[in-house]
């Protein structure tokens, strides 16, 4: 890694570099992290501000340790978006050392025991999720409600709880955070009553999906598709989680609407836009091959229905990547393309 | 009308720094004091000198050939006397020095006698071949293949259609785009004797749309001739497009497979250059002792197009065209995406030599490790996935790397032009394809009993195709009974063929590796020699 060109051909390159690629991916977080922070309070700067110190830290240790040069590591800027994309699966109102410890987890051992960039076969963002979700599951699923119910916490008062959990005098945290949407909807849906009355009657939806939540997903809708026109990332995966939500959730709904969400509110939930379009697009960790990355993302579409809507976890994005990352290796062999010259027409 | 065209994956859009060599005309270079030819400038068999020192030479006089079926004999660029046969630095990857014959040139610049040939259509595609063979050409593109060879298509296949490659699609190079717009005549003539020698229906230059110059003097030019087997089709730049598959995969959407020869989809394949070689050959009886050579880069002050003598030492063009010399300079032979660093610039021109790139050498980027984002995959005009060849290829898995097809790559430099993480990929790839040649030479040494095997099946193989031959031969012979002038020619050129033929199959007899065509001979022979340097490279491997 440290080594140098050897001196042969080809002897030009494109201008291209992985930090300028995570760059990319970075702007494109911008539009769905400032929706977010407009539905859901300050939380999210604080976390990402405290995710990214602790990976950036972490990175520039390791590499101290691994005696390889610290700079370029920092500056290629996956820790970075690892951070970004781990402080967006974090409860907004959160202790300091959630981000902290999920941060530190995915950089020391998702990526760099796996052997460091482009090496480690989870995304590093989704196992210090998944490891802070099972060791911490109070914290991990206590979401605010967004503004327009009544999340009037400042940024002074969010960074107090974050650093020292208190919180202003005439609010206790169970009464300012409430189970997310999807959660909602699971709860509610085993008291038998029907999706569309839980739509109508719980004050977290909007209608169509969780108030705030839709708008947080469009973002990063177009946060995504930026990134497909800038050629960052490639249609396959999107779409294909994409359309393997879709065809779950509409097949469910088409058998029986009454307890099945429409494949609309599926998208527009959770994690949905976040995780097709900047989690699963993740290279280092994803299928490589063109019909790969279709059979990858649908697969995931699929699992993350079925975890979210029968698993006993509040989205299912996190533990359907982390499935799919492990069949990466036998999804690529099996669909290698059509070399030149080798049959077909 | 408009030539339909296809599409081949992958490739990339190259800034051409074309222009920068376009803008003089093609200058005869001085006449060098002394000529360094080596005897190897062929794919194929090293030619034997058949000149001694001390003698003297005239201008276009054999001086070296060899017996080998693939071989090309080598002619003095001017007159003079030999001075030395020794082994002198040469321009190869390798770096190595190799045997040449030297020559002091006396300024007469006296020819010995050319056989030209005012009408050759006369001639037979036998004879036609036999005189490409005797004028000492090769693929001028940068292969440097045995012309002749490509020129017979073989028994019992029949060629549809004649390419010829004015792709010229490496940035920098334009030596053929200055050929086709000085000497369009040429260039069709040299298609006109191909059709005959391979007996084609049609012919097509394919010429990427940056050079409407020459599309426009071919095109005027083939208004003269008037000869509506030969099409000029302006194909899109993409890089590479003028590697051979994939020319002939725009020009005519056949894709040859792998393991099989152009000409078993009924195409052959030639350069432009090549054609003007031909032509000059045939007509004027002249051998292959000059060539247009590029000399260009940023280090260069006047870049141009030189017609230079083979053996004109390296040093002198740079000099004619001011370069620049300072430290940390590099000239390169070829392209940027596929030439090599010349070590020692007293290596002389050779047959091969289209272009000397001149320029500071890259900066040494750190390379970072693979991110697996595809880029690479989604320009690789092989289809192939270079990622995971890189991923086997540095585990050193060398099984891997041929589950995924590492020999269909053709080291067009594509991957890791856009790679955004560095990595010299294809030095990867060569690395390991010298290694299995490495391996499965070791393994085939160690195997007699398949060895005798296949040399027995070769043996039967040989047989037939030679029976057949001279039942063929005869057929002919008595159909052309009618017009006995050509009669007595074409039997001895039919002898001739015979004997070589015969020659030929001793020749690749012996290589013993698999059932290799002459092409995959080439190949690994031209991996073979690279291997040294490689494997002194390799030692600096990444450091993971
Ligand atoms: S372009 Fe480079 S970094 Fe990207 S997949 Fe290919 S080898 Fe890996
Ligand atoms: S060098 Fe080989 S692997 Fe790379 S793009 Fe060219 S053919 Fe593909």
């Amino acid at each position: 890694m440290t080594s140098t060109l050897p001196n042969s051909s080809p002897y030009t390159s494109a201008p291209a570099s992985v930090s300028r690629v995570m760059l990319k991916v970075i702007y494109a977080m911008i539009p769905g992290s400032i929706a977010h922070v407009y539905f859901f309070g300050w939380g999210l700067l604080i976390n990402m501000t405290i995710a990214l110190m602790t990976a950036l830290l972490a990175e520039s240790v390791v590499m101290q340790l691994r005696k390889r040069p610290t700079l370029p590591a920092l500056f290629d800027g996956s820790a970075t978006v690892t951070a970004l994309l781990l402080a967006l699966a974090i409860p907004p109102l959160a202790p300091w050392w959630l981000p902290m410890l999920g941060s530190a987890f995915a950089i020391l051992v998702a990526k760099h025991l796996y052997g460091g960039l482009g090496f480690n076969p989870f995304n590093p963002a989704m196992v210090g999720y998944a490891m802070l979700l099972i060791a911490f599951p109070q914290n991990m699923t206590a979401w605010i409600p967004p503004h327009e119910l009544g999340n009037t916490l400042s940024f002074m008062q969010t960074l107090d709880y974050s650093m020292v959990g208190t919180l202003p005098a005439n609010q206790t945290l169970d009464a300012i955070t409430m189970a997310s949407p999807l959660d909602t909807l699971k709860t509610q849906l085993m008291l038998d009553t029907t999706v569309s009355q839980i739509l109508l009657t719980k004050p977290v939806f909007s209608g169509m999906a969780g108030i705030g939540w839709e708008w947080v997903n469009l973002m990063f809708l177009l946060g995504g598709i930026w990134l497909l026109l800038r050629r960052v990332i490639t249609w396959h995966i999107p779409v294909a989680v994409l359309a393997g939500l879709g065809a779950m959730s509409a097949l469910a709904w088409l058998i029986d609407s009454n307890h099945f969400a429409t494949p609309v509110f599926h998208w527009l939930s959770g994690a949905s836009m976040l995780g097709a379009f900047f989690i699963a697009t993740d290279p280092v960790t994803a299928c490589t091959t063109p019909r790969g990355q279709l059979v990858y993302g649908a697969l995931m579409g699929v699992l993350i229905y079925i975890i979210r809507v029968w698993g006993g976890y509040p989205d299912g994005v996190a533990f359907a990547v982390l499935l799919l990352n492990m069949a990466v290796p036998t999804i690529d062999y099996y669909t290698q393309p059509r070399v030149f010259g080798h049959g077909g027409k | 009308m408009i030539h339909k065209l296809n599409r081949f994956h992958g490739g990339l859009h190259l800034p051409d720094h074309k222009a920068v060599s376009m803008q003089a005309q093609v200058t005869p270079q001085p006449l060098p004091k002394q000529l360094v030819i080596p005897l190897q400038q062929h794919i194929g068999a090293i030619d034997e000198p058949s000149v001694n020192p001390g003698e003297r030479v005239l201008k276009g006089q054999l001086i070296a050939r060899s017996d080998a079926h693939v071989s090309a004999p080598i002619h003095a660029p001017s007159s003079g006397t030999i001075v030395a046969i020794e082994a002198r630095p040469v321009a190869h990857p390798s770096g190595m020095p190799a045997a040449c014959i030297v020559i002091e040139t006396d300024g007469k610049d006296e020819w010995t006698t050319l056989t030209p040939c005012a009408d050759y259509t006369q001639l037979s595609p036998e004879t036609l071949r036999q005189r490409v063979h005797e004028a000492g050409i090769v693929g001028l593109g940068g292969a440097g293949f045995p012309s002749f060879i490509k020129l017979t298509p073989g028994i019992g296949k029949v060629v549809e259609t004649l390419i010829l490659n004015g792709a010229e699609c490496e940035p920098y190079i334009t030596c053929d785009a200055m050929l086709m717009q000085a000497r369009p005549d040429t260039v069709l003539q040299g298609a006109q004797i191909m059709l005959q020698a391979v007996q084609a229906r049609h012919c097509l230059i394919g010429v990427e749309d940056n050079k409407p110059t020459a599309i426009a003097a071919l095109q005027h030019a083939l208004q003269a001739l008037n000869d509506d087997r030969i099409r000029i089709v302006p194909i899109p730049t993409i890089y590479p497009t003028g590697g051979e598959r994939q020319l002939i995969k725009v020009l005519t959407g056949k894709e040859t497979p792998t393991h099989k020869l152009p000409i078993d989809v009924g195409v052959v394949c030639h350069n432009v250059a090549t054609a003007a070689a031909v032509a000059d050959a045939i007509i004027e009886g002249k051998p292959l002792i000059s060539r247009y050579v590029t000399v260009t880069g940023a280090g260069i002050g006047q870049a141009h197009n030189l017609e230079v003598l083979i053996g004109t030492p390296m040093q002198t063009l740079l000099e004619e065209c001011a370069a620049r010399n300072v430290p940390d300079m590099q000239t390169i032979m070829g392209g940027p995406m596929m030439g090599f660093v010349v070590e020692d610039l007293q290596a002389p021109v050779i047959k091969t030599t289209n272009c000397l790139l001149h320029q500071t050498k890259p900066q040494s980027q750190a390379a970072l490790p693979c991110i697996r984002c595809g880029e690479c995959m989604r320009v690789c005009p092989a289809q192939l996935l270079p990622q995971q060849l890189y991923w086997h290829a540095r585990a050193k898995d060398l099984d891997k790397t041929q589950d995924y097809k590492l020999f269909d790559c053709i080291e067009c430099g594509c991957c890791a032009y856009v790679c955004p993480s560095h990595i010299p990929l294809v030095h990867y790839y060569r690395f390991a394809k010298t290694e299995i040649w490495a391996r499965e030479r070791e393994k085939l040494k160690s195997d007699h009993a398949r060895e005798r095997h296949e040399f027995h099946l070769q043996r039967l193989e040989r047989k037939k195709q030679e029976d057949e031959e001279r039942k063929r031969k005869k057929r002919e012979l008595l159909q052309r009974a009618e017009s006995p002038d050509d009669n007595k020619q074409d039997a001895i050129a039919a002898a001739l063929e015979r004997v070589k033929a015969k020659k030929a199959a001793q020749q690749v007899a012996p290589q013993n590796t698999e059932n290799l065509t002459t092409a995959q001979q080439a190949k690994i022979d031209a991996i073979e020699s690279r291997r040294k340097t490689l494997s002194n490279d390799s030692g600096q491997d990444e450091g993971q």
